[in-house]
């Protein structure tokens, strides 16, 4: 049984976790609205550029497939970009991910090699001897397009080099505050979405056949251009979205903290106040008995 | 009948509004976009992009990028673009001392670095240009059309 000191101690102690989880909660909260933004502001461009680039890719007079459209017959290596945090206190976040990118990419028949954008996946992956090519870690806490570009660099280099095939992008979808679901992209080559739902918001725009366009260098420059961006900008946008996941785990996580440490609280508070009630009881036993044992002395004094 | 236009970038709408005209940095010189030009698709390069609109002037620097141009379209689609403005030439200056002192340190050996140091110091350049020509104009619309015409 601890002494009364120490329960005092603990008690105190496990209310000033609660005050802190319950502080980071609130910060967490702020910071997932951030990175939400942050992901809304990328749209416009995003959408803007995947237009130019299925008409690009629609017109009929053209006889060569850019490479980083083209998908390659034989695939011989892959490359994986992988998206975790770089501090843990959020839950199963970080795990998730990485346990995903393990089970999506054990069964792969070439071998990989993994870009990790994160301490907590770097740690994680190094430690399973996985074959780690480059890490992007400590990026600011509300990166920038230009922090990030570098990523989408290596990635379209190491394709056009061809040394790897395929690349792929692993992060965490955003699906609402509670729910963040790790999932898996292929980044290059770069798949055309679906065209029926980009065809009826270009209708809305034109009407009659699509006019001719006047290209300027020329059309492979553009694609030449323009991919690359596309890709980088894939990989700011997921980074985005795992933020924002990150920050919601990290909420939900500290909100359970933070009710745990107070039910603890309770229940310590509980056995220091019987234990406290125990020795007061104990000692007015102790008073009366000695008074009753005094005055029956006294009486047969008498 | 104005023309439409709408600059954005990586992370964020630029600007967006009616146009009488958009002068760009195309990346075959120099371009004035009027409305009902004919469909075009070019590749930007770095320079000052304006935008007037019933005779007030309002100055962009873009550092490479898109343009698409439909009858009663512009978009541009900028990788860095920034209000002519909102520039900080403090800070301008200050990048653009930083890349000159790198490059009297004599060329770095590493090809990434020396490119990195020089768009720095092209940003930086132009930010400088941009903000000493462009920078004031809006305070004093010009008289409208009449530069248009000549």
């Amino acid at each position: 049984m601890a002494s009364d000191r120490e329960m005092r101690l603990r008690i105190q102690g496990v209310s000033n976790i609660a005050q802190v989880t319950r502080a980071l909660e609130a910060v967490s909260a702020s910071k997932v609205r951030q990175a939400q933004r942050a992901v809304e502001l990328t749209r416009p461009y995003a959408s803007k550029a995947w237009d130019v680039l299925q008409h690009l890719s629609r017109q009929p007079a053209r006889d060569f497939i850019h490479p980083l459209l083209k998908e390659r017959e034989t695939i011989d290596e892959i490359l994986v970009i992988l998206i975790t945090g770089d501090r843990g206190l959020a839950g199963a976040y970080n795990s998730n991910v990485v346990r995903f990118a393990l089970e999506e990419f054990r069964e792969a028949p070439v071998p990989v090699r993994y870009i990790l954008v994160g301490r907590k996946g770097r740690d994680m992956m190094a430690r399973r001897g996985q074959n780690i090519q480059a890490e992007f870690s400590h990026l600011p806490a509300a990166p920038s397009y230009a922090d990030v570009s570098a990523i989408g660099r290596i990635a379209v280099d190491e394709y056009l080099e061809d040394h790897v095939d395929q690349v792929y992008l692993v992060y965490t979808q955003f699906v609402n505050m509670l729910r963040q679901v790790p999932a898996k992209k292929l980044l290059l080559p770069l798949e055309m979405e679906e065209e029926t739902e980009r065809v009826k918001t270009y209708g809305q725009r034109t009407t009659g056949p699509e006019p001719a366009y006047i290209y300027e260098p020329s059309m492979e420059e553009l694609i030449e251009r323009i991919v690359p961006r596309l890709t980088a900008l894939q990989i700011y946008q997921a980074i985005l979205e795992s933020l924002a996941s990150e920050h919601a785990a990290r909420m939900v996580a500290m909100r359970n903290a933070t009710e745990n440490a107070n039910e603890l609280v309770y229940a310590l508070r509980l056995t220091y106040n019987k234990a406290r009630q125990g020795a007061i009881t104990s000692e007015i036993l102790d008073i009366v008995g000695g008074a009753e044992a005094l005055a029956s002395a006294q009486e047969g004094g008498l | 009948m104005p023309i439409q236009c709408q600059i954005v970038t990586q992370d964020k709408l630029l600007f967006e509004g009616p146009a009488d005209i958009v002068i760009a940095p195309g990346a075959e010189g120099e371009m004035g976009i009027l409305p009902n030009h004919s469909p075009l698709l070019t590749t930007l390069d770095f320079g000052v992009l304006r935008v007037k609109y019933e005779g007030v002037e309002q100055a962009f620097v873009i550092a490479g990028g898109f343009l698409e141009v439909r009858p009663d379209v512009v978009t541009v689609l900028a990788d860095v673009g920034e209000r002519v403005d909102e520039i900080d030439e403090a800070r301008a200056r200050a990048a653009r001392e930083r890349a000159e002192e790198l490059l009297k340190k004599g060329p770095p050996a590493d090809k990434d670095e020396f490119l990195a140091i020089e768009s720095a110091l092209r940003r930086s350049k132009l930010r400088l240009e941009g903000a000493r020509r462009y920078g004031r104009v809006r305070q004093r619309p010009r008289m409208a059309e009449s530069d248009e015409e000549s």
